[in-house]
């Protein structure tokens, strides 16, 4: 019977063509979607919907019991005035955390992958060794760097103390606490590094060699060459950098909890305790889709500036 | 010239070899101290070769709390999550590279969005919803978001590979009359092996080192994975640090044994994501 039919399309010359590709686009959508459908579903359930709930529930009042109650805007303004001074604590240790791990994280790490990157045996193995941090778990190396910078018995004084440095209380006070994870943080930059020195390993020798005959040393290499090339990894990961300093949640909650003196009261530390200790889900959700708003006004001012600064291959300046 | 050339060489390998020790020396550290008996941890100067290797360490960290249920947790979680992972991405990204849909490359930006949500921003939502359909408290919200999509970000890798797969695969087959889950299966998928394993991979340390929603959705212990309980230890045994890091060396040791055995797909799988992307 199709046959019979498809095979009447094809004499008739007109109309025949697009009712077979309208039938064949409607299949394709068919199973464009169907193939489609679990992220759809997922979107829907793990990513808008929740979205649009966090929101929703910053207006109310809710722990649990009975009925959230609408509040109007007055976790916001809580929040806003300092009457919730946790929330204050949060922000500015995480601001302080985040502003300074990010740009350090990716200094520290393009300078790793630049000497990786240069001609020598074993990099494998050096590379495996900076990466080897980031795929133990964070809980497990929270715990071990704990013991290490005990500071009375741990081992990083210890060793600190031969060379003459006095004991620093790391983890113990609160002028030292944001500082030491910042350290912290320049262990675990392994996945930055790689990506790095995948980059860098995809820049054409022959720029540089154009540098070697006008006569340029190594740095005139790394400002002309390597860096421009660079650029928008260097970009990529700043971003990446930016929105996963953000989230640390481990390092407070297992090393510190929030201490001492809230000092290291992270906010992902701060909507978990807010949310799941005090259940005050409307607060948590008000202060959470600030944060959410926060990150994207960085992200956004980010790429702004980047329009600027980086360079893609194949695309004017500027453009 | 060529001293100088030589000089710069070894200065190198000198910095990379600090720096390396200085990586892997908390690893060292926690094994040294894992081996070693109550009296010598508080002993200054420290001891940096242990003096005896005793397995005490290891077996009463192993025994004081019920260590084989929140591993067998921890594995069921982890191994269900990478089979939703790479069923469902590779499901998704072939019908965002492969089928042309109307809409389709509109619908693949905006899902792309989710990207930039954390889960912070979302996980009291998750949890209520979770709590409405009375399943906090199991292992189930630790596993059903890997088989919804499995996370925009593998999607966006997988995609990214099918793209480079030539056409005429494809229509070899349409011709001998397979449909798409024929050629998905069949052609698209044994191809990818080598971006699925990397996929998988990167599931696997996801799940195992997830720490955050185990805290938000997983109440009682008998349901704890292995993070939780690590937290737990860390409860019963301040200050006994030998047994802290005796439980912390078996907690490590699944990440590193994964770690060795796929290292070339880790950082493959990282690499991509950054130059591609």
């Amino acid at each position: 019977m199709k046959t019979l039919a498809d095979a009447q399309h094809t004499i008739t010359p007109a109309p025949a063509p697009s009712e077979g590709i309208r039938k064949r686009k409607r299949t394709e959508l068919k199973y464009g979607l169907l193939f489609a459908s679990p992220v759809l579903l997922g979107y829907l359930a793990f990513v808008l919907g929740p979205l649009v709930i966090t929101f929703a529930l910053g207006f109310t009042e809710y722990s649990m019991v009975g009925t959230p109650k609408f509040v109007g805007l007055d976790n916001f303004t809580r929040l806003f005035t300092g009457k919730e001074p946790l929330f204050y604590d949060a922000v500015v240790s995480t601001f302080y955390y985040v502003m300074v791990s990010v740009p350090l994280g990716i200094g520290f790490s393009f300078v790793l992958a630049l000497l990786l990157n240069s001609k020598i045996k074993g990099r494998a193995f050096f590379r495996g060794l900076f990466y080897l941090p980031v795929i133990i778990p964070l809980a497990a190396s929270s715990v071990i760097w704990l013991w290490m910078l005990q500071p009375d018995f741990g081992v990083v004084n210890y060793v600190l103390g031969l060379f003459g440095v006095p004991k620093i209380p790391w983890l113990s006070s609160d002028s030292t606490v944001i500082p030491t994870l910042i350290l912290f943080s320049l262990w675990l930059t392994g996945n930055t590094m790689v990506i790095f020195l995948a980059g860098l390993q995809n820049i054409p020798s022959h720029l540089y060699e154009a540098i070697e005959v006008d006569g340029g040393n190594t740095l005139h290499k790394i400002w002309y060459i390597t860096l421009p090339m660079s650029s928008s990894i260097i970009f990529f990961n700043t971003v990446i950098g930016f929105v996963n300093a953000f989230q640390t949640f481990v390092q407070p909650a297992v090393m510190t909890q929030g201490g001492p003196n809230n000092a290291s009261y992270l906010i992902v530390y701060y909507l978990f305790k807010e949310g799941f200790q005090f259940t005050k889900f409307g607060t948590a959700s008000a202060a959470a889709f600030l944060l959410f708003l926060i990150i994207l006004l960085c992200t956004a001012v980010l790429f702004k500036f980047s329009d600027s600064l980086v360079y893609y291959e194949g695309q004017e300046r500027g453009k | 010239m060529k001293l100088r050339a030589f000089a710069r060489r070894l200065a190198l390998y000198v910095i990379l070899s600090l720096g390396g020790l200085l990586f892997v020396f908390p690893f060292y550290w926690m094994l040294r101290t894992a081996f070693m008996g109550m009296d010598g941890l508080f002993q200054i100067p420290p001891a940096f070769v242990p003096k005896s290797f005793e397995l005490d360490n290891f077996v009463e960290a192993l025994s004081s709390n019920p260590f084989g249920r929140y591993f067998w947790n921890s594995t069921v979680v982890t191994v269900l999550s990478i089979a939703g992972v790479v069923l469902s991405s590779s499901l998704c990204a072939y019908s965002f590279s492969r089928i042309s849909w109307t809409g389709r490359d509109k619908v693949f930006g905006f899902i792309l969005t989710g990207l930039m949500l954390p889960f912070f921003v979302v996980m009291i939502p998750h949890f209520l919803g979770w709590k409405f359909l009375h399943l906090t408290d199991t292992l189930v919200p630790l596993i059903a978001p890997a088989w919804f999509g499995g996370g925009v970000f593998n999607i966006f890798l997988l995609r990214q590979f099918f793209l480079t797969i030539p056409r005429d695969m494809d229509e070899a087959a349409k011709m001998d009359g397979a449909g798409h889950f024929r050629i998905y299966w069949n052609i698209i998928m044994p191809i990818s092996k080598q971006s699925l394993i990397v996929i998988g991979m990167l599931t696997f340390l996801a799940n195992w080192n997830d720490y955050l929603a185990p805290m938000v959705f997983i109440s009682s212990e008998k349901n704890y994975t292995l993070m939780l309980g690590l937290t737990l230890f860390q409860g019963t045994y301040s200050a006994q640090w030998h047994l802290m890091m005796a439980a912390t060396a078996i907690i490590v040791l699944p990440s590193l044994i994964v770690f060795l055995i796929g290292q070339r797909y880790f950082v493959e799988g990282i690499a991509m994501s950054g130059v591609k992307g």
